[in-house]
């Protein structure tokens, strides 16, 4: 049964044809929802060229989103001698990531999760408005998607051509198609793979290693996985992955109400759909020319006509065929256009349409992204190039001297996050008699010496007479100066014998 | 078999003939991409069965082509390791004690071989933080019976104390009571009087009679001010750390019965790199002198 729709299918494609002067196309909505079923084999897509207005836009936020992932890792930023030169990095090794004039340590990630918690926000906040612009734009898998189509298109040939390429015996012509476009998505999935690597290593120095075979398995195993899933993903799951593997569309379906800007087809406008003769408008039709061109160019196939479905992405790709055969048969364009479900039942009930973009949920939306985004910035801006941790040793809790006085012992954690070596003073406030000692030779408490971004450990005793302590505790306070400027403190306690 | 076939008439899929209170069994294949994996594991299973150790024999197994063997992957590891720490520990073989201190990177290495070493060998007796217990020296405080100096640290790690190394540390007390060279009332003031050199004595007139069969008895070792004797290894008496713990009843059971704690001689059993790191590490532990 299922062999059988597939060459129900292609036969199909090929037998389109002109009337009244307009390009048809039997081409089938393979994944309308009547069609689906669980046991379903993907029926291939062979989306048509769409020209127009949104496709013009798809390849401009095409070329932008891959110009900004490929070159990014090359781009250089001066951070001085000690630091790397790269814009942006992710330095497992030292622990660090780089963003422009941001440098973030671990301890630091939750400046990750508040950029995940914008990114998500932000998600929510244009969904609500504009419904799924993130998957029918920016997508990568969208992006990737259509470029894997394009080198199709280039290689193969438009729709009717790729549908006749496939019935076509095997021979030299097609065999030359065929393996170009492998050969093509295997290069492009290769440089995928191969640009997310430089974003964790030099990049001009891993280019060289890479090419050399020098470079760390880790890198090569990393563009092998990307390689095979680009390769996977845009080659051949293509729009299941927006059908079955994403949870984006699932949660989306929960952003998007009445108000939400959404692929729609006037259907008070269209139907009852049928073919005529160029310039005839018989009265007892709709607008609709039921020339199938919307179904033609759809690369998850839908027939948008059908209403809202969980498979469309909102790439207007719809609009610009829809838009095409209106300007070719002389009626209004935007019979198919990004409108709302609520402003279809405003001109059902002979309202004008509007467009409400403030409403509860944007307003929440907008406040979050507000208030996280303001967290964040101040945490960015405010953020200590100097940190002091300590530890106070428990085991043994204090050590009681032959004198009589109470010593502890601490591990003090300095942690420079400035470009160059600080020395500091280390002072203990809070016990009146405290002596402090470091461990090392010529180690003195009064010059404690941090190099440039990194952290430094030292031991220090903390020497007090025995009846300072009372009470078998004292809340004491660690403070580091630098006579360059610059002062943190950390509390802790002084620990004696509990009397 | 063929006559068994029944096809489900809403789905179009044979059923597997088997049914329950009317509901049958579709015979639906198995997913595709289930199938291919499943062929892969096997094609890998047979693959790892001839290239690594895998089937057991009876008295070994079978070795496989590649010849791996995780304790040869253990070893070379720790050969690796060993490797690597061999820069460091041959520079502190060579080193002083002294040397070792002097020099960060040195000591750095040595402070956490030390103290992984010390957590193995020496926590059983002195305590994981080295505090000691009643009868096991805390090595934090500044209150040694043999010195402090890296030097008497590393002796006393080489030959131990009371051990069976001929070199070891030896120092004697005589039972005064068990072998009744002292009577009970003498050794009372001698214990008031040793209480006493540290501040906590309560019968002074006890002390003053103690002080005279202190130094008829004890000075000899423990000195006049009763500050011990590093070269005796007797212990300092005038101060406030008591090894057997500083009441009375403490004092009196020493000098009835004695004392004689004992060390293990590490020389032999560690290696000359690793005493020198321990060494190091209970001298920064803050007694160090």
């Amino acid at each position: 049964m299922v062999e059988q729709a597939v060459v129900e299918h292609t036969t199909a494609g090929v037998t389109a044809g002109r009337q009244g002067g307009v390009e048809r196309s039997d081409a089938e909505p393979v994944n309308k929802k009547e069609k689906r079923s669980l046991y379903q084999k993907r029926i291939k897509i062979y989306p048509k060229l769409a020209k127009g207005a949104f496709r013009r836009w798809k390849w401009v936020i095409m070329a932008v989103t891959l110009g900004i992932y490929y070159l990014t890792p090359w781009i250089r930023w001066d951070r001085g001698p000690n630091a790397p030169d790269q814009a942006v990095l992710i330095d497992f090794p030292a622990r660090r990531f780089y963003f422009f004039f941001i440098e973030i340590w671990p301890q630091e990630v939750y400046y990750i999760t508040g950029l995940l918690i914008l990114a998500a926000i932000g998600l929510f906040l244009i969904t609500s408005l504009a419904g799924r612009v993130w998957c029918g734009y920016t997508c990568p898998q969208t992006v990737w998607t259509d470029l894997f189509i394009a080198v199709e298109h280039a290689i193969q040939g438009d729709r009717a051509a790729r549908i006749r390429l496939d019935k076509a015996p095997w021979g030299v012509e097609k065999v030359l198609r065929k393996v170009g476009t492998q050969v093509a998505w295997v290069v492009i999935a290769v440089c995928t793979g191969g640009a997310w690597v430089f974003y964790f290593a030099d990049a001009p120095t891993l280019a060289a290693d890479l090419l050399a075979f020098q470079a760390a398995p880790v890198a090569y195993i990393t563009i092998g996985v990307l390689t095979f899933t680009t390769y996977l993903l845009g080659g051949f799951a293509r729009e299941q992955v927006c059908t079955y593997m994403c949870p984006w569309p699932r949660i989306q379906g929960g952003l998007l109400d009445e108000e939400s800007l959404v692929i729609t087809y006037n259907e008070d406008r269209g139907e009852p759909r049928g073919a005529r003769k160029k310039g005839d408008h018989p009265s007892a039709l709709g607008d609709c020319v039921a020339c199938n061109q919307c179904v033609a160019v759809c690369p998850m196939g839908i027939d948008i006509r059908d209403g809202q479905q969980l498979e469309c992405i909102t790439c207007g790709l719809c609009i610009d065929a829809c838009n095409s055969v209106m300007d070719k048969v002389g009626l209004p364009r935007n019979l198919i256009e990004y409108s709302t479900l609520a402003n279809v039942e405003r001109v059902r009930a002979g309202e004008k349409p509007r467009l409400r973009l403030i409403r509860p949920r944007t307003i929440v939306y907008s406040g979050l992204i507000a208030v996280v985004g303001a967290i964040m910035l101040f945490t960015l801006v405010t953020r200590a190039d100097l940190d002091l941790n300590i530890l106070r040793d428990r085991n043994p809790l204090f050590v009681a001297l032959s004198d009589g006085s109470i010593r502890n012992g601490y591990t003090v954690k300095i942690i420079n996050k400035q470009h160059q070596e600080r020395v500091f003073g280390l002072e203990l406030v809070g016990l009146p008699g405290a002596v402090l000692t470091v461990v090392g030779a010529g180690a003195d408490p009064g010059a404690l010496a941090v190099g440039p971004d990194s952290l430094a450990s030292f031991r220090v005793f903390a020497t007090a007479p025995r009846d300072s302590v009372t009470d078998g505790a004292v809340d004491v306070t660690f403070r580091i100066v630098d006579q360059a400027g610059g002062a943190a403190s950390n509390d802790t306690v002084f620990r004696g014998p509990e009397d | 078999m063929a006559d068994n076939k029944e096809v489900d008439q809403i789905s179009g899929v044979e059923t597997t003939g088997h049914e329950w209170d009317g509901i049958k069994e579709l015979n639906n294949p198995l997913p595709r991409w289930w199938l291919w994996t499943f062929y892969a594991t096997c094609l890998w299973a047979f693959a790892y069965w001839i290239v690594m150790p895998a089937w057991p024999l009876i008295s070994s197994h079978t070795a496989g082509v590649l010849g791996y063997s995780s304790r040869e992957q253990l070893a070379k590891t720790v050969a690796t390791a060993r490797e690597a720490q061999s820069v460091y520990l041959n520079r502190i073989e060579d080193a002083s004690l002294e040397e070792i201190v002097a020099d960060s990177e040195l000591l750095e290495f040595a402070l956490a071989g030390g103290g992984s070493a010390f957590a193995v060998n020496c926590s059983q007796c002195h305590g994981r933080g080295a505090a000691g217990y009643v009868g096991y020296p805390n090595l934090n405080d500044d209150d040694w019976i043999w010195g402090g100096s890296l030097e008497a640290i590393s002796h006393a790690i080489h030959f131990g104390i009371r051990s069976d190394h001929e070199e070891t540390r030896f120092n004697e007390m005589p039972a005064y009571g068990r072998d009744e060279l002292l009577t009970r009332e003498e050794i009372n003031d001698v214990a008031e009087y040793v209480l006493a050199l540290s501040g906590s004595g309560e019968d002074a007139a006890a002390a003053a009679r103690g002080e005279v069969t202190f130094a008829e008895q004890c000075s000899a070792c423990h000195m006049e001010n009763g500050e011990g004797n590093y070269e005796l290894g007797a212990p300092n008496l005038s101060d406030a750390i008591w090894l057997y713990g500083g009441d009375k009843s403490a004092v009196v059971e020493s000098i009835t019965n004695s004392r004689a704690g004992m060390m293990p001689a590490w020389t032999g059993r560690l290696d000359e790199a690793t005493i020198k790191q321990l060494a190091v590490y209970v001298h920064s532990l803050g007694g160090g002198e």
